[in-house]
């Protein structure tokens, strides 16, 4: 109880000090937070897109984005033979850029693709997709910001289209893109096949008898589970790299202030911890006492900086132009992680302040009375 | 008990030497005052028998045991002997009774012990009904109570007094000493205490008296 007063103590004493400390974390871990969900959000909804009804991703090898790859149509007749198969479906990513709208994600799509038999048909019918090129289907966000609506001309790139369809998906990727048919697409985008291949097995157990034989078959592509290809693609380890570096930074800052807190905390008590010392407080006994402050300090700011990145997000995923591409979900991993680095930055913080505590010589400090 | 040694102490790489070949021995139980004029080196002999600094030259023992400054340093402050300074040093922000339990806390007492020690103390030294109080609200002589209280508290064989009463005035002086002296017989501990106050000094088992880092003849009493 004294030992927890201590550390009180002190708090209590600097209180605007403390307080500027522990907006310090707070606003870190709320970077932090915020920064990784949104971009870890983001990966969960492009692999999302990958994997809509499908265990496995066909893709040329070796390629750093998957706009690149060109998989040919042939591959794609073929793998649907195979008997472990239930459907291979080829999709062409690729991107264009309209009126006051710079990137606009398109989908070239067969009819049969899960995305548009998944979709919940806000305008049109699903069984016209595919009888004309000239034919697309827009998600909901992207009717809405493009102004079309059924049966509308749509400008997009180079080209015009007429509108055969809304739909609304989960996925706000999906809800803010443009599907195409995919010979349509190809057509538009100069491509002779498609990005990726997305399978579905009759039975995932063959997953890797399926990989095995597309190794076989088709040295320049690769196969990937869907949680392999989260795990091992180069763009999203790249975001994934950036978020946490990025929020890594902002702890960084928020471990400075602890430490600065600390450093002056140590300084304005060195009296204080003479006395401690005189009265037989121990190097860890005391040290103890600036971790306690400063791992309080971290904790109170990581709780609140929890509580204000989660209500950031919330207020994003409330911003209607971002319905749908803001994920507010926390994954509990990245609490903890977030919850762990704030405290082990604060405890850092508390390093040196408390290495300096240690080596206060009481005699020096009370001789000048 | 206590001994010191041909003990020789600097300051300022050699600069000001504060201690010249000291040597003196205390019984168990003794109260020895330390008299003589400020910077003579009254405070730095007591430091250097709480372990709070060493000498450079000579030997400074407490029961027999050579007292250093990396071994058995912890026990020494913990068990062996017990500070109060002529400033109180007592925490402002702590209660009378959270700062007399800051030794009992150290040393890892525990709480109802610890407890029962306080109140015994408290009661000896009149500051029972201020055991709740912050440090601010007590008087000059409660406050010195308070630190002679918490130098107690580990029931030390030697106490260490520095100028207890050096800033109080005559009366409360008269009343923390008679309380002082009262207190180191019922424990039976050994006092040893600096002062410029001949007439308090006299009134212990022997006086020292010290000028320019020597004790002159001692065994004045």
């Amino acid at each position: 109880m004294i030992f927890l007063k201590l550390i009180l103590t002190n708090l209590r004493r600097h209180r605007i000090r403390s307080l500027l400390s522990i907006a310090g974390v707070a606003f870190s871990v709320a970077a932090m937070l915020t920064v990784v969900t949104i971009l870890q959000g983001a990966v969960h909804m492009f692999s999302g897109i990958l994997s809509n009804d499908s265990q496995v991703l066909v893709f040329e090898r070796n390629v750093s984005d998957l706009f690149f790859s060109n998989v040919s149509p042939d591959v794609a007749a073929e793998v649907a033979r195979w008997p472990m198969v239930e459907h291979a479906d080829p999709v062409l990513f690729g991107v264009v850029s309209s009126a006051d709208h710079p990137i606009i994600t398109c989908f070239g799509v067969v009819p049969e693709d899960a995305r548009i038999r998944k979709a919940t048909w806000l305008e049109g019918n699903r069984a016209d997709f595919g009888k004309h090129p000239n034919d697309v289907v827009l998600g909901s966000r992207a009717a809405e910001f493009l102004g079309a609506k059924l049966g509308d001309t749509v400008p997009i790139g180079h080209g015009s289209f007429h509108v055969i369809g809304v739909v609304r998906t989960a996925n706000g990727f999906e809800d803010g893109g443009v599907f195409m048919p995919l010979d349509a697409a190809q057509l538009f985008f100069h491509k002779d096949g498609s990005s990726v291949i997305t399978i579905k097995l009759h039975n995932k157990d063959d997953a890797a008898a399926f990989k095995q034989r597309v190794r076989q078959q088709f040295p320049n592509l690769i196969a990937l589970e869907d949680a392999e290809f989260s795990h091992t693609y180069s763009q999203f380890r790249i975001l994934k790299a950036t978020a946490w570096a990025v929020g890594g930074c902002g702890l960084l800052l928020g471990g400075l202030g602890v430490a600065n807190t600390m450093i002056m905390s140590v300084f304005t008590r060195i009296r204080e911890i003479a006395i401690l010392r005189v009265n037989g407080f121990s190097n860890v006994q005391i040290a103890g006492v600036i971790f306690g402050e400063s791992a309080l300090v971290a904790a109170v700011g990581a709780f609140a900086g929890l509580a204000l990145g989660v209500g950031a997000l919330f207020a994003l995923k409330r911003i209607p132009a971002l319905d749908g591409y803001v994920d507010a979900s926390v994954h509990p991993a990245i609490l903890g992680i977030v919850l762990l680095l704030a405290l082990l930055t604060g405890v850092a913080g508390a390093l040196y302040p408390a290495f300096y505590a240690m080596r206060v010589r009481a005699v020096e400090a009370l001789r000048f009375e | 008990m206590l001994r010191a040694e041909d003990v020789w102490k600097s300051y300022d790489d050699g600069a000001i030497t504060v201690l010249k070949g000291v040597s003196f021995e205390a019984c168990e139980g003794q109260t020895i005052a330390l008299c003589g004029p400020s910077g003579c080196g009254k405070s730095t002999l007591l430091h250097l028998f709480g372990g709070l600094d060493e000498p450079d030259r000579g030997r400074v023992s407490v029961n027999s045991i050579e007292v250093n400054r990396h071994r058995d340093l912890l026990r020494l402050l913990r068990h062996e002997v017990g500070f109060v300074f002529q400033l109180h040093n007592l925490i402002p922000d702590l209660t009378l009774e959270e700062n007399c339990l800051l030794p009992a806390v150290a040393a890892g007492t525990p709480k109802h012990e610890a407890r029962q020690r306080l109140m015994d103390l408290a009661e000896r030294t009149g500051l029972s009904p201020r055991l709740g109080h912050r440090i601010q609200k007590l008087s000059g002589g409660e406050r010195q109570r308070t630190a002679l209280c918490r130098a107690l508290m580990n029931r030390p064989k030697i106490l260490l007094a520095d100028e207890p009463t050096g800033s109080l005035d005559e009366r409360t002086s008269a009343t923390v000493f008679d309380l002082l002296l009262e207190v180191a017989a019922n424990e039976g501990v050994t006092l040893l205490m600096a002062t410029h106050d001949r007439s308090l000094a006299e009134r212990c088992d022997r006086l020292l008296q010290m000028h320019d880092g020597r004790i002159d003849e001692p065994g004045l009493r």
